[in-house]
């Protein structure tokens, strides 16, 4: 199976191309330049590489979120249209989870996370088993307090991400050294061989529905929900 | 012997519609679909980008199928694919722009970046051909503005607005008047059964330019309509509704006129999402009776809001010109025709 992995979520973009689970190709950046300029050039200049062909791919597995709203839709936009338009399969997996991908066998529970600002985060709970990352905790938008709620209960916690570092002494503050500790430098950034490794498993998504986790509404629409009700409304996009 | 078809594949995703047409040698629609967002904005009173980028990417998929159903071709039988990259909300821009990248890739075809103004200016196309030089009155919810077109492919401002755009105007006259966003159609149909009887300011109709304000025209109306509120009097709202049209119209008239007799064109093309305001048509088609050898094109009605097929008719202008974009091509929220010297 031919897979071509994108993961531009948050500042790092990282893509790969794997045939039959061996990497052929990849390509990680962590530079502040938008994820509409890089990634398409990118994506040719892998292609060109491995000698493909786009028809010949099987399968787009892109990171669908959480992560930066604009840096998710560049990513998703791309992968649901090159699957659609070359009528290949398509699937989403989790930001979060690509990065607990990477962390070896531990009996830790793994936790990464993304600043989502204002002292709330991004992030999910996983435990790493046979190698693979299993669902603890769903991911979520939450406060770095009600994170810390919910962690109360696991012995021993590692962080993930480059971001976990920014709350390394609210985190001490709230729990013991002995339970907690930060994963190494080298499990910060996502690799897009990892996410690919991870897609080839799925079952592939409806193409026409798939959008971004955001797990997250707007801001226009929770101030709205709050004086008005999702009922009985017209359809808030229509074809004319 | 028969002239070769020659297929654009558009995308436009600029504002709060996503659409995605195929046009045939630049003036035939294949198909233009429409997913417009008007009801989920209407909820807050304007568009909210985020919300509208949201949207585009659930519905960019559906409109391609949709277009490629329709207008029964296959991606063999395209050319090119066009793609509306500025100006416009920067993360509604970005869905149309990887889309339209993602789909050129897959199938080795050529990207033509297109400005959504000449899009707008484009719509005009598909009623007859554009005859150079020509003259384009712009007016739209974002834009207001008057572009000399030397030739294909050269768009100039020689005026635009220094504030609100007109259809701006429209909206916000229409919240304090309590009619839902976007108000353009029900102003215009109030105004006609009104009179001028507040007579607004014409802000700038007597400079030596060709430039437009509407930010004192809308003030003078809240503050016409505030005043009479403290002192417990109800203003008709067919008058207001047609004192503010008035004002409007006859100052982009006005200017119109100016610039027609400053720069002889063959043609005067009226396009924009407000071009479809009948007062101003009505207008414009009186004034262009002192100008003989300025023939009058109108962008059609239902071709004035924000649509594809225009980006199809401008993308197919530009192709044929050789303007291509690589994979870099990045949406440019604020770009802008350069200004005529
Ligand atoms: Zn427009």
């Amino acid at each position: 199976m031919k897979v071509l992995a994108i993961d531009t979520s948050n500042q790092p973009l990282s893509i790969a191309l794997l045939e039959d689970q061996q990497l052929l190709a990849t390509m990680t950046t962590n530079i502040q330049k938008n994820h509409s300029v890089t990634l398409m050039p990118l994506v040719e200049e892998l292609f060109e590489r491995a000698n493909w062909q786009p028809q010949e791919l099987d399968r787009v597995v892109v990171a669908q979120g959480p992560g930066s709203y604009t840096g998710l839709r560049i990513g998703v936009t791309t992968a649901k249209m090159l699957a659609y338009t070359l009528n290949k399969e398509l699937v989403g997996v989790s930001s979060l989870e690509v990065l607990a991908g990477g962390f070896p066998e531990t009996n830790k529970l793994v936790v990464p996370l993304f600043d989502a600002r204002r002292e709330n985060v991004f992030a999910g709970a996983y435990y790493i088993k046979a190698g693979k990352p299993e669902q603890v905790i769903d991911d979520q938008h939450i406060s770095l307090t009600g994170l810390c709620e919910l962690l109360q209960a696991y012995p021993q916690v590692v962080f993930m991400g480059k971001d976990c570092l920014q709350f390394k002494g609210q985190l001490l503050d709230r729990f013991s050294s002995e339970k907690i500790s930060f994963a190494q430098k080298n499990f910060a950034y996502p690799q897009a061989y990892i996410l690919g490794l991870l897609g080839e498993e799925r079952k592939p998504v409806n193409i026409d529905h798939f959008v971004p986790r955001y797990l997250r509404l707007t801001q226009a629409e929770t101030r709205w929900l709050k004086n008005h009700q999702e009922t009985n409304h017209e359809p808030y996009v229509k074809k004319v | 012997m028969e002239k070769q078809r020659e297929l654009v594949l558009a995308f436009e995703s600029s504002c709060d519609e996503t659409s995605v047409a195929i046009i045939e040698n630049g003036h035939k629609i294949l198909a233009n679909i429409i997913a417009t967002q008007i009801n989920s904005h209407k909820r807050f009173g304007g568009v909210v980008p985020e919300v509208a980028s949201r949207h585009h990417i659930e519905q960019v998929v559906g409109c391609l199928e949709d277009a490629l159903n329709e207008a029964q071709v296959s991606y063999d039988d395209l050319n090119a694919v066009a793609v509306t990259y500025g100006p416009g909300l920067v993360g509604a821009l970005l869905v149309g722009v990887a889309a339209a990248k993602a789909v050129a890739f897959a199938h080795n075809l050529p990207l033509v970046p297109v400005n959504h103004m000449a899009g707008h200016i484009y719509a005009a196309r598909f009623v007859e051909p554009i005859i150079f030089p020509a003259l384009a009155l712009l007016v739209s919810g974002g834009h207001t503005e008057l572009v000399y077109l030397a030739k294909p492919n050269s768009y100039e401002i020689i005026g635009e607005t220094r504030d609100d755009a007109a259809g701006e105007a429209y909206d916000k006259v229409g919240r304090i008047l309590g009619i839902n966003y976007p108000a353009g159609k029900e102003i215009d149909r109030l105004a006609h059964q009104g009179q001028d009887t507040f007579n607004f300011p014409r802000a700038m109709i007597d400079e030596d330019n060709f430039d437009f304000s509407f930010s004192g025209l809308k003030s003078a109306f809240i503050n016409t309509v505030h005043h009479a509120d403290q002192l417990g009097k109800e203003l008709n709202h067919a008058d207001l509704a047609a004192s503010f049209q008035q004002s409007v119209v006859d100052v982009l008239a006005h200017k119109m006129v100016k610039a027609l007799r400053k720069y002889p064109v063959k043609q005067l093309i009226l396009a924009g999402g407000v071009a479809a305001n009948s007062g101003l048509r009505e207008r414009i088609k009186s004034e262009l009776q002192d100008f003989e050898d300025v023939s009058l094109l109108m962008a059609p009605v239902k071709l004035c809001g924000d649509n594809a097929a225009m980006i199809g008719a401008a993308g197919y202008i530009a192709w044929k010109a050789g303007i291509r974009a690589d994979m870099s091509l990045n949406a440019e929220p604020s770009l802008e025709f350069p200004l005529k010297k």
